[in-house]
């Protein structure tokens, strides 16, 4: 159909073309000597390694414990929302703010905690000048995932209120007068219900926490191990022959592991699916 | 349970059915306070180091008055603006045919659609982005001096870097699918179209008379949201080298840390704002539809 066809080059073009030249060029080296260029795995044997290595290692641990918190205290926040009764204000103001949270992106927010906990920070000089407090610092992983939390929490509030919402009170209200717990309506009605969704809502939080950039950008510098900021270091480093095939082979690394992730996805939502029926 | 049997001829139960939710307020409380303590506490935060005075002590707006003539502020902020209007309206024009046509005819095509326009919001934008940097090599390694390589460079053009656009529009199409996919889903478009088909109209005229104002909510929402990604998006400009509205305010922090701040807490709070609105205006036309 004729009015569906600009869509599909434009998302070949500009998605699939970008993506597939990254599969091919992470495998181009370029001699440091000679300036020839070559096929090689090397690229990708380095990235397991050194500095490239524990990157992957930071970004991965960083993104599933963000993730992981932004699920809980997202899901909760959500179902206390929906809980309150005339809370009808409240939680238009709730959702409005995730949206906003969510996807405008982390610079504001960056400033927002430096102006809060950052070494001039408002809440820092409070808790130094009055209490003596020291030691915590916001420019390191924690303090990372205490601002990744800041538009994580948001997101799952934004993706798993729909599926609350879509869980009928009458199954809750069938429960109880069968006799069951709490506990048992969750176990057993809730709970198998709400699975696939928030696992869908987590594996989202992650995606979205392991490629997070412009926080870690804005807060740190590059003095945090993490994937994104390596990458922007190999793409502007002029100095090092390659170090732009070192930063393709990098993204593929970012790209096979959101892979990974939604294969295990697809996997356990089959089971689930088969587990239900 | 604590009531112990009713008979047959005892009409409500004496305690209520569901007993175990009346501990449940506490903890909900619980969550509105620690989290709004989270929430609150930097926005707050932030609002009081932008408006103290530190030399004189007091209070102050001079942050906030400041913005408009600060260097380089006008250029990046009006720039970002373009470019989320050019990316709204392409946006649009691409997934707004589709989305109607995937209702009305091609159903088939539903999976793939849904499937697509979910990638760019798992994929890494960064990861895009060194594709897209891969791409636009091309031009000065192996088509100089050819019209292909003239057009790429004019992608990259500083003043109005079009390439942002091209990528920008990737971006914003989970956003735009799934609130154009909506709106379709609630305006019962086929009987609207049928009807409209059966009357005589032509498709063009059913598009512009018909499916557009039974879907102005959802485009409004579209569109709000593809602003407000471009306005926040940092990572595609910062590494292609651009000066936007985000690269900006990094940028001008190294100077003037209290600038920076104050023009993100107004960023967030003006975005919201209209968020509020666009929901209010979205709730009225509901009740009058009512």
């Amino acid at each position: 159909m004729l009015g569906t066809l600009p869509f599909f080059v434009y998302v070949a073009v500009v998605l699939f073309l970008p993506f597939g030249v990254l599969a091919v060029e992470a495998f181009r080296v370029t001699d440091p000597v000679t300036f020839d260029e070559g096929w090689s795995t090397d690229n990708i044997a380095r990235i397991t390694e050194g500095a490239s290595g524990r990157a992957y290692l930071g970004s991965l641990r960083l993104s599933a414990v963000t993730a992981v918190l932004g699920a809980v205290l997202g899901l909760a926040l959500s179902v206390a929302i929906l809980r309150t009764r005339r809370g009808r204000l409240l939680r238009r103001l709730v959702l409005t703010a995730s949206g906003v949270l969510a996807n405008f992106g982390g610079v504001p927010l960056a400033f927002a905690f430096l102006a809060t906990i950052g070494s001039a920070g408002v809440v820092t000089s409070l808790l130094t000048e009055t209490l003596g407090l020291e030691g915590f610092t916001l420019y390191s992983m924690t303090g990372l995932g205490l601002v990744y939390l800041y538009f994580l929490i948001p997101l799952m509030v934004l993706t798993i209120t729909p599926a609350l919402e879509a869980l009928r009170p009458q199954w809750r209200e069938a429960a109880d007068n069968l006799g069951a717990s709490g506990w048992q309506y969750w176990r057993y009605v809730g709970g198998p219900v709400l699975a696939p969704p928030v696992l869908g809502a987590t594996m989202l939080l992650f995606a979205s926490s392991f490629a997070a950039y412009a926080t870690a950008k804005a807060l740190v510098g590059s003095s945090v191990p993490l994937v994104t900021l390596q990458i922007a270091d190999s793409l502007q480093s002029n100095v090092v022959v390659g170090a732009e095939n070192l930063g393709k082979a990098l993204a593929l690394g970012m790209v096979v592991i959101v892979g990974l992730v939604l294969v295990f996805y697809a996997w356990v939502q089959r089971r689930a699916q088969r587990w239900l029926a | 349970m604590t009531g112990g049997m009713t008979g047959a001829g005892s009409v409500a139960p004496e305690t209520p059915v569901r007993a175990g939710r009346r501990g449940s307020g506490r903890w909900r409380w619980g969550v509105f306070a620690v989290l709004g303590v989270y929430f609150l506490v930097p926005l707050g935060a932030s609002i009081w180091y932008t408006i103290r005075d530190r030399r004189e002590g007091g209070i102050t707006l001079e942050p906030y008055t400041r913005i408009p003539g600060a260097e380089g502020f006008a250029e990046a902020f009006g720039r970002s603006l373009l470019l989320a209007s050019l990316t709204v309206v392409i946006a649009l024009a691409l997934v707004l045919p589709v989305v109607v046509l995937v209702e009305l005819r091609l159903p088939r095509l539903r999976t793939t659609v849904e499937l697509i326009t979910l990638l760019p919001l798992m994929l890494p934008p960064i990861a895009l982005v060194v594709g897209v940097r891969s791409v636009l090599a091309w031009a000065p390694d192996h088509f100089l001096d050819t019209p292909v390589a003239e057009f790429m460079f004019a992608l990259q053009e500083p003043e109005l870097p079009w390439i942002l656009v091209l990528v920008y529009v990737v971006l914003a199409m989970p956003f735009v699918y799934r609130a154009l996919d909506a709106g379709v889903r609630g305006a019962g478009l086929r009987t609207l179209t049928e009807a409209a088909r059966n009357l005589g109209a032509s498709w063009p005229r059913v598009m512009l008379w018909v499916v557009l104002p039974a879907l102005r909510t959802s485009l409004l929402n579209a569109a709000f949201l593809t602003v407000a990604l471009v306005l926040g998006e940092f990572t595609v400009a910062n590494i292609l080298g651009f000066q936007t509205f985000p690269t900006w305010i990094v940028t001008a922090a190294g100077a003037e840390p209290q600038l920076s701040v104050a023009v993100s807490v107004l960023s967030l709070l003006l975005t919201w704002g209209l968020l509020l609105l666009i929901s209010a205006l979205d709730r009225r036309r509901r009740e009058d539809l009512a």
